[in-house]
């Protein structure tokens, strides 16, 4: 029975009583409680099942490292898979629910893979795609799919908020026990702002619990009088609850706040992820305890010596009564004597060393304690909680010596210190054989901007262990990081004194343990690799240590192997005779402990998830029911549906209306560059495959840009301003890309020329006044002259309409006579409005863009990104009547030249009417005779834009085709989705109005 | 994730300020220019481990490109420098000099 | 003539900090070197100040001038005097090298007020705040647009383009929601 002690607990309130759910069970624990310790008190031994076979799994360990204890948490938009009980505080209300089994934790059909074990070996998932080939399809993948992931998928949205944070010090300090505590008091009293950052409740670390003093006193009085001076200074930052996530080029860090796990619904954000940028980071991030690679070691109730001594001393939780104590070093001790001094029995510590003469084992022989050295475990007893321990000789091959009853097993492999953000970015690592860890090598750390060391490794994440030694390191590293050392490093412990006898590593136990024990032995808890299973990948030739890692699963489930690591590693050294060293670690990768999605997305969400960029009219489209398409980031209206209509019949609407009468478009969004100086013109002849130097002042003329490969780039009219400024318009969604591509070429090419460029596309709210109509609508309104005469076809004027102060352009990209007139965009809705006023007796409609793309593709413009890819030059799109012939250069022109872009077999634009009338499918290809090499179909062409043209109330198209405008009058075929052909006549691309007399009127 | 110092504005800019322009210090070759200097202009990047000189865009900031000296490999910056730059200046060369000395220098 | 209508019609949150789009606020982007003759006399004439240095906003009255780049300043002035201040510029720099265009229209304006004001753009900007002088302008962004802001009273102004003010607002308010505070 794991149970609750009458007295003890350090971190617990028991005059608050906090129920909790556990897979629908009522259960009790109490404030500051983890929900780890609260399940240990209700004899909730077994927590959840594993990965691979759906063994029992119950609690290992007391923090971040936890494999085991992984639980579904919270329900319906609070719910989230796959949360530590181990670092969840317990509160009032929260439900829990184990993960990986069915139909019950107690009763698992899936253990039945258990069974099966044998078939399901290391790289078992490699050699399902082995052989039988079809075995993978029809087997194994469909049943691995099933039996796949941990947790369940969250179903409903996200009922949290989440937000960002950006923060800045010269000095991050990650944890917050001793040595961080140390190292923030340090760079605080040398001036540096700090951060210092804790990423559980409470401050201290393990020092509290493993009875530290310093200067003569319990180190809780220290570490309380460290905050009090932490708390004072205002260059100090201190977070609880603040997991440093990752350390990333140039001392960014990213820390993970869980502000409101604990306190669900109380109104605050429940995460924020802190973005900081640090000048130095300290990690102090303590280190974790091993465990020992014994058979059985995976029952419920087998759990490190540290976690529980954490549950007794924090919690007043005991996890058994009778706990067998298994350790190859001095540590492990303490939980006897801690155990011993609950009143609680412990029958044994099993030693694998030969000889144990410390102080703490003497201590512990001194309680009563029996302490068997040279020996080791050779099985755990029971299934789903332990029942006992069976004893054998390490140095033998498992021979039982005898048999002792325990409900639960402490052990301890050593420790290994925490090197993750030191090995983020980049630090190395060395191998301390004495100890049996990998510790930061000062002599390579990882480097920021400035080539310096941007991590500082402290403590017990350095492999300083004991508090002396964890202050002399602190002191040490704080001084070489150029953080100062002013503060007086604390009077010495008691343990100062303490012998020790040395820690001897042990990869297995015992030493000579046979296969039939070895396949027992569990490396990682949660994904089921046993040692058996990093033999057998070694003898398959998985020598690399990142490769035993894949084909293993070793480390790889969502504790990132913070226990089974070095285990493994040694164990794979040794099936290869190699030294650790040789064979390595595998990568430290961010996030240290998984952050939630809804952190890293922060305040992206919902309404807010993109800035959607709106014109001055947006709520006006919305008021009248406009069907809004993406532009960029813009949402433009595409159509307006009128009483029952669907979009197509919309648009339809919308083009008769337009063509016949008067069609009204928010044209706001087209980009409007002003480009001014005494080189502009000679500027914009180079951007522009024609030339803007000779447009007449008041004039409009339509432009190419290319980039320097040759391809079309974007395209819009140009308007000549006066004597040194032009107007550039652009694409929608092309405003700010080629406002970069001005400045990239003025400022890194041209720098010498004088121009000047301002984006002023949002200054203005533009609107198209288009069809027959549009003169006499303009004329009513009044105030300008707007005569073919006095405002010709391409010219431009400014002026007052209607009181507006406007610009007028006589530009079209319908075919109609059109007018695009801007306005201030705020005033740009009262403008709108006041020509829908005006409109209604000329039979004014809105129009979207859809119907603007209809339109121009019946006159047979080109739309960017429709007739372009980025791989078509304007010569493809028969438009090298915009491209001047005298010109020495442009941005494109010697792409153009280019052997391929010449030939004459290039596809080029054509259009296309289907012989039956009906619209070719977008992406369709125009079938060739015969097949490639790849066996598939020949092409000679592909479809650019395609529409059902409501005047000429057939599907029309454009497109590119071998042959080009040569292959008018051709009958070609089309390929439809479902297969079949589609056959079209080639005809020319402009559809309607061929001599321009529409627009031009 | 990086930052650069801005020659232009002074701010010690966030990577997430900046946009990326590639490798810096290209001449451009336009009509006249042979296929394989064309094809050099516009196609063959270095790609060294160690020091490199690129181009960025203080994008959400003062507007202004301006060039970097960096080292791919350790990510270390050596310098900023305006756009506005036929080589890199030489105290900049020196000091990359001083702290990569088997750099074969601007090319 | 019907009135300018600002982006959000002066929409205000009231979290820790309160929030409230302003304006229509005059504006003018200036592009010019710092050299040019006569700019020196017109900014006086016009705003009132002397030119900003890098990244310093000169502020007089109801009219300011900020520094955006070296060549590249944007005047602030009430929204009716946008007209008669490009005329003034266009008459004192007419033979200089030089771009001045008004952009009023073109923004939208925040102010962040209160006593936790900063922690409301420390959340949406990869900026030192502390670090930052006070009479300094930062453009930057927040989230994932373009912004520029300074201190301004008890608080920041911000600027960012009109068509993202609904976007702004949405960030602005969010941060700002009571219980999110930093501090």
């Amino acid at each position: 029975m794991s149970t609750r002690l009458s007295r003890g607990g350090r971190l617990i309130d028991r005059s608050q009583a906090q129920e909790f759910t556990f897979n629908g069970r009522r259960l009790r624990g109490f404030a500051g409680d983890t929900l780890a310790s609260a399940l240990l008190s209700n004899d909730q031994v077994l927590v959840g099942r594993s990965f691979k076979y759906h063994r029992p799994r119950g609690i290992v360990a007391s923090g971040a490292e936890e494999p085991n204890a992984i639980m579904n948490m919270g329900a319906g938009g609070r719910f989230e898979p796959n949360q530590r009980a181990t670092t969840t505080e317990l509160f009032a209300g929260l439900t829990a629910t184990s993960q990986n089994h069915w139909p019950s934790l107690e009763f698992d059909i899936g253990v039945v893979n258990n069974w099966l074990a044998r078939f399901l070996p290391g790289g078992f998932y490699y050699k399902t795609f082995m052989y039988p080939r079809a075995a993978w399809k029809h087997v194994f993948e469909p049943i691995i799919r099933k039996s796949a992931g941990l947790g369940r998928a969250p179903k409903e949205q996200d009922g949290d908020r989440y937000e960002h944070a950006y923060a800045f010090c010269d000095v991050l300090v990650a944890g917050g026990g001793i040595a961080g505590l140390q190292a923030a008091l340090t760079a605080a009293a040398a001036g540096k702002r700090v951060m210092l950052l804790e990423q559980t409740a409470q401050w201290g670390g393990r020092a509290p619990v493993d009875g530290v003093e310093i200067d003569g006193a319990p180190s809780d009085t220290w570490v309380n009088a460290a905050i009090a001076a932490l708390g004072k200074m205002p260059n100090v930052t201190l977070r609880l609850r603040c997991m440093v996530a990752g350390v990333y080029d140039h001392g960014y860090v990213l820390a993970d706040e869980k502000i409101a796990d604990h306190t669900p619904g109380d109104g605050r954000p429940r995460h924020r992820l802190w973005r900081i940028r640090a000048g130095k980071i300290v990690a102090a991030t303590g280190a974790i305890e091993r465990p020992l690679s014994f058979a059985g070691n995976d029952v419920p109730g087998v759990m490190l010596a540290s976690a529980v001594r954490d549950y007794v001393v924090n919690f007043g939780v005991s996890a058994g009564d009778r706990t067998v104590v298994v350790t190859n070093n001095d540590d492990a001790y303490r939980t006897a004597i801690v155990l011993a001094e609950a009143g609680l029995a412990v029958p044994c510590i099993v030693d694998a060393r030969p000889s144990v003469t410390g102080d703490l084992p003497a201590r512990a022989r001194a309680l009563g304690i029996r302490v068997e050295t040279g020996k080791a475990i050779a099985s755990v007893k029971g299934t789903k909680r332990v029942t006992g321990v069976a004893l054998c000789m390490q140095e033998g091959e498992g021979a039982v010596l005898e048999h002792i009853a325990c409900e639960a097993v402490a052990m301890s492999g050593g420790w290994s210190p925490v090197v993750h953000l030191w090995s983020h970015c980049g630090g190395k690592l060395t191998w301390d054989a004495a100890q049996g860890y990998f510790a930061p090598d000062a002599t390579r750390p990882p480097t920021g901007h400035d080539g310096a060391a941007m991590v500082v490794a402290v403590g017990a994440a350095n492999g300083a262990f004991g508090v002396s030694a964890v202050l002399d390191d602190v002191q040490a590293g704080m001084r070489t990081a150029g953080n100062g050392s002013g503060v007086e490093t604390p009077a010495r412990r008691k343990e100062d004194a303490f012998k020790t006898t040395e820690i001897q590593p042990v990869w297995i136990m015992p030493q000579g343990a046979g296969i039939k024990l070895k396949a027992k032995m569990w490396l990682d808890y949660q994904n089921d690799v046993k040692v058996s299973d990093v033999q057998l990948a070694a003898r398959e030739g998985y020598e690399s240590v990142e490769h035993t890692k894949r084909y293993t699963t070793l480390g790889m489930a969502t504790d990132q192997g913070k226990l089974s690591n070095i285990n493994g590693l040694a164990i794979l050294a040794d099936a290869l005779n190699a030294a650790i060293p040789q064979v390595g670690t595998t990568t430290f990768r961010p996030p240290y402990t998984p952050v939630p999605f809804g952190a890293l997305a922060g305040e992206s969400r919902g309404d807010i998830f993109q800035p959607l960029r709106r014109t001055p009219m947006h709520e006006w489209h919305e008021q009248h029911g406009a069907y809004f398409e993406p532009v960029g980031l813009w949402r433009r209206p595409y159509c307006f549906p009128r009483g029952g209509e669907n979009h197509a019949q919309a648009v339809v609407r919308e083009v008769d209306n337009t063509r016949g009468s008067l069609g009204i478009l928010d044209a706001s969004t087209l980009g409007k560059l002003i480009v001014k100086g005494p080189d502009a013109g000679r500027f914009l002849d180079m951007l522009y495959t024609g030339v803007m130097s000779t447009l007449p002042i008041g004039k409009c003329r339509y432009g190419l840009m290319c980039n320097e490969n040759g391809f079309l780039s974007d395209d819009g009219v140009v308007a000549r301003i006066d004597e040194d400024t032009w107007l550039c318009h652009t694409t929608s969604g092309g405003a700010d890309r080629i406002h970069a591509h001005m400045e990239d070429w003025l400022q890194c090419e041209w720098w010498d020329w004088q121009v000047y460029t301002a984006n002023v596309t949002e200054q203005y709210a533009q609107v198209a006044i288009v069809g027959p109509n549009a003169r006499k609508m303009l004329e009513k309104i009044g105030g300008m002259d707007v005569s073919k005469e006095a405002l010709p076809f391409m010219s431009w004027a400014d002026g007052v309409l209607g009181g507006f102060p406007v610009r007028i352009y006589r530009i079209s990209f319908s075919g109609e006579l059109s007018y695009e007139i801007t306005v201030p965009a705020s005033l740009g809705l009262a403008f709108w409005q006041a020509c829908h006023t005006a409109g209604v007796e000329f039979g004014a409609m809105p129009y979207g863009t859809e119907a603007l793309h209809v339109m121009r593709a019946e006159k047979g413009f080109i739309m960017i990104g429709d007739e372009t890819d980025g791989t078509v030059i304007p010569q493809d799109l028969n438009l090298a009547w915009a491209i001047s012939k005298k010109k020495q250069d442009y941005l494109g022109k010697r792409g153009q030249e280019r052997s391929f872009l010449v030939r004459a077999d290039r596809w080029k634009l054509a259009g296309f009417e289907t012989l039956d009338g009906t619209v070719v499918p977008d992406g369709a290809y125009i079938l060739a005779e015969g097949v490639n090499d790849n066996g598939q179909r020949n092409t000679q062409g592909r479809v650019t834009s395609t529409y059902y043209s409501p005047t000429l109330k057939r599907g029309i198209a454009l497109g590119l085709v071998l042959g080009g405008l040569d292959r008018i009058g051709d009958v070609v075929s089309f390929n439809t989705v479902t297969g079949g052909k589609l056959e079209a006549r080639v005809v020319d691309p402009v559809f309607y109005d061929k001599d321009g007399a529409k627009q031009n009127v | 994730m990086l930052i650069l110092e801005c020659p232009y504005c002074g701010v010690m800019a966030d990577e997430t300020e900046l946009s990326p322009g590639y490798e810096a210090h290209l001449k451009r070759f336009g009509p006249g220019s042979s296929d394989q200097e064309f094809e050099d202009y516009m196609f063959a990047r270095k790609n060294p481990k160690g020091v490199h000189f690129e181009r960025w865009r203080h994008a959400y900031g003062c507007g202004k490109w301006f060039l970097a000296a960096r080292d791919t490999a350790t990510l270390e910056v050596f310098g900023t420098y305006p756009a506005q730059s036929k080589a890199p200046p030489m105290a900049l060369q020196d000091k990359i000099r001083a702290r990569r000395p088997d750099w074969k220098g601007f090319a | 003539m019907s009135d300018p209508v600002s982006a959000l019609g002066q929409m205000s949150y009231h979290g820790f900090a309160m929030v409230q789009e302003i304006g229509p606020l005059g504006m003018i982007s200036l592009r010019a070197k710092p050299d040019v003759a006569g700019l020196v006399e017109v900014i006086w004439s016009v705003i009132g100040t002397a030119l900003p240095t890098q990244r310093r906003i000169e502020v007089a009255g109801d009219t300011a001038i900020a520094w955006m780049s070296p060549d590249e300043y944007l005047l602030i002035l009430p929204y009716d005097q946008t007209g008669p201040a490009l005329a003034a510029l266009a008459a004192a720099l007419k033979s200089q090298h030089y771009l001045a265009v008004a952009v009023s229209d073109a923004r939208a304006v925040f102010r962040i007020t209160g006593v936790k004001a900063d922690q409301v753009i420390a959340k949406l900007a990869p900026v030192d705040l502390d670090s930052m002088a006070v009479d300094e302008v930062r453009r930057t962004r927040v989230a994932q647009v373009a912004a520029a802001f300074w201190r301004e009273g008890d608080g920041f102004t911000l600027v960012c383009f009109r068509s993202v003010a609904v976007y702004v607002m949405g960030l602005l308010t969010h941060s700002a929601m009571e219980g999110s505070e930093l501090r």
